[in-house]
């Protein structure tokens, strides 16, 4: 560790890329690191999307520009496995097994479960069906295209799930937002901060570390998770095997996966994300117990989609979703 | 052609008359060198990729695509966009560079008018679209336009926004073209106001106006910031399907599909230009 952090100090910089200050606690996650090693950190394209991560590591390779490591989607990681170099940090071990590559080649960071916020202004919302009420028109909006982003099509399939539709078959979460479309409730903005302070996207389908109050930017928000439906998704970790910087590279890995007080698991978990070491820092409890107790409750079994299951429904989802709400 | 006129008429030998080879095409290097660079070669790029599979082996099948009812409409999604946001900002702005025309050339108004429309043909992109939501979406600060969503009415409208000024700017030195003495010469041989357009005015002013809404149609057809601000959560027109095509996350991303694509609208302005060539040549018989 002391060879690891000599090595990246000497390198003095770090590569990061699409990691907005505001998501998941990133902007104090950077200061954090750099305050404690003294090396800086670029973090190009804060807004871009995983596979914009992995071509800017395709059309950098070589420079000194390139991406050090990634956050990115699932999909992408597995689809790109050949531009990562393998590593594990030392809380190897306490990382669960289905969550990483046995060689390390991709390592899930931090995750969360699909939620809905909604401005405190409708009261309460307990059904899925409420929305489809005449209070709502225009009002609920997803964050994307559901043929593009994750978060988009993972809030299909929650309604899905919750329509009695299966993880395999994404018709039922399809038909539901027909519906909401025909009563004149779905709002085709992607919502962000700007349009929700604006009033104009009141009902967000989002993971929920992004629908907290403090990501969104208001203080009336609230969310709202169908019962028993607990959808999961987790970004994970890759380092590029050609790293400008691979000591640093490696070294924030470290950090990112460290169980410290101010370490990368808490410091995401004070971001509303939940680390993917949560279970075994939660058992040896070095968890931030103040942070947790804030998660929005999730009941039933947790279901995570399978590369599989994903590209199944992004297929429905390419020949079926603009006929549904277009 | 300067060379040759310059021997021709017999003048003193110029510099570039003892040196002939070089000059006459060198001047030229810099426009073919930026044509090639920035036209041609990212053109062939598409092209090729085009048909190409993400392999990298060739697929000429993939041209079978364009039959795909999803890709057709894609496109069709674009034409209707183009068509309705050009000839709504051809007519409108055409009328008001004509309004605007006939006053006063110096005048206060006419240099408001211009630097205003210069500024407004600019604007785009989100700041636009969340203008107009934030004043006759959902939640209206003006009133809630039911269709605002519509496609695509809603967008359509966004688009005139800077189609309209950017007639005006476009169509305006053609105005200015008409001579008043024209309009004398036919008032003096007993033509009315109706036989003036019919037959001076209008095939004169034809041609730029044409020009005109070609280029407000190129300017609607590749548009894309403006139109995923105003929605991005269904793929309506081409640009944005080839957003999707390049940065899905959830494994729908294909570059070569975008390229496809990208082909597809090559084709769809190369049509479009053929079509205004040949209604040019026409309208410009009588010039002859």
């Amino acid at each position: 560790m002391n060879a690891l952090v000599a090595a990246a100090k000497k390198e003095g910089t770090l590569n990061i890329i699409a990691c907005p200050p505001t998501w998941a606690n990133y902007g104090s996650i950077i200061s954090t690191f750099e305050k404690k090693y003294g090396i800086t950190i670029n973090d190009a394209i804060p807004d871009g999307t995983s596979q914009q991560e992995v071509d800017a590591v395709k059309s950098e390779n070589g420079t000194a520009k390139a991406p050090d490591v990634l956050d990115i989607g699932m999909a992408v990681a597995l689809a790109n496995t050949s531009l990562f170099a393998p590593y594990e940090v030392s809380t190897w071990s306490d990382i669960p097994a289905a969550q990483k590559a046995p060689n390390g080649i991709w390592v899930q960071d931090y995750g969360g479960y699909m939620a809905i916020g909604y401005s405190s202004k409708y009261g309460t919302i307990t059904s899925l069906n409420q929305l489809l009420g005449p209070q709502f028109k225009g009002a609920v909006a997803l964050n994307g295209n559901p043929t593009a982003a994750n978060a988009a099509l993972n809030a299909v399939m929650m309604v899905n799930l919750a329509q009695g539709g299966t993880a395999g078959n994404i018709a039922n979460g399809v038909n539901w937002f027909a519906k909401l479309k025909a009563a004149g409730n779905f709002n085709p903005v992607s919502a962000t901060g700007a349009t929700i302070k604006a009033g104009t996207t009141q009902i967000v389908f989002n993971w929920d570390y992004l629908n907290l109050p403090s990501y969104v930017g208001v203080t009336n928000w609230k969310v709202f998770v169908p019962s028993g439906i607990a959808l999961g998704g987790y970004y994970a970790q890759a380092i590029n095997k050609n790293a400008p910087h691979p000591a640093a590279a490696r070294l924030w890995e470290e950090f990112l996966y460290s169980q410290a007080a101010t370490g990368g698991q808490n410091l995401w978990l004070q971001g509303g994300a939940r680390p993917v070491e949560q279970p075994a820092m939660t058992s040896n409890s070095s968890i931030d117990t103040a942070a947790a107790a804030k998660l929005p409750t999730i009941s039933g079994t947790p279901v995570f989609l399978t590369q599989a299951q994903s590209t199944d429904a992004a297929n429905y989802l390419a020949a079926n979703w603009a006929k549904a709400v277009g | 052609m300067a060379v040759a006129a310059t021997t021709k008429t017999g003048a003193r030998p110029s510099r570039a008359g003892r040196r002939p080879s070089a000059p006459a095409w060198v001047g030229t290097v810099p426009f073919f060198a930026y044509v090639a660079i920035f036209l041609i070669w990212p053109t062939g790029i598409v092209v090729v990729d085009a048909l190409k599979n993400p392999n990298g082996t060739w697929a000429f099948s993939n041209l079978s695509e364009f039959g795909n009812p999803l890709v057709r409409g894609y496109f069709i999604g674009s034409l209707k966009l183009c068509l309705i946001s050009s000839v709504t900002g051809a007519v409108f702005g055409a009328i008001l560079a004509y309004a605007v025309a006939s006053g006063d050339p110096d005048g206060l108004i006419r240099r408001l008018y211009i630097a205003v429309s210069g500024v407004l043909a600019q604007t785009g992109g989100v700041t636009l679209a969340f203008a107009f939501l934030v004043l006759i979406g959902p939640v209206g600060l003006l009133f809630h336009a039911s269709w605002y969503f519509e496609f695509p009415w809603g967008i359509g409208l966004i688009y005139t926004y800077f189609q309209i000024p950017l007639m005006v700017l476009v169509f305006m030195p053609a105005i200015d073209g008409l001579k008043v003495q024209w309009r004398e010469a036919s008032e003096n041989l007993g033509a009315s106001s109706w036989q003036y357009w019919r037959h001076v005015g209008g095939p004169l002013l034809l041609p730029a106006f044409l020009g005109a809404t070609l280029l407000l149609f190129a300017n609607a057809l590749s548009a894309f910031a403006t139109i995923q601000a105003w929605e991005n959560q269904i793929a309506y027109v081409v640009p944005q399907q080839i957003s999707t095509a390049l940065s899905s996350e959830v494994g729908l991303s294909n570059v070569n599909e975008a390229d496809l694509l990208a082909l597809g609208m090559i084709i769809m302005v190369a049509i479009v230009m053929t079509g205004y060539a040949l209604l040019l040549r026409r309208a410009a018989r009588w010039l002859r």
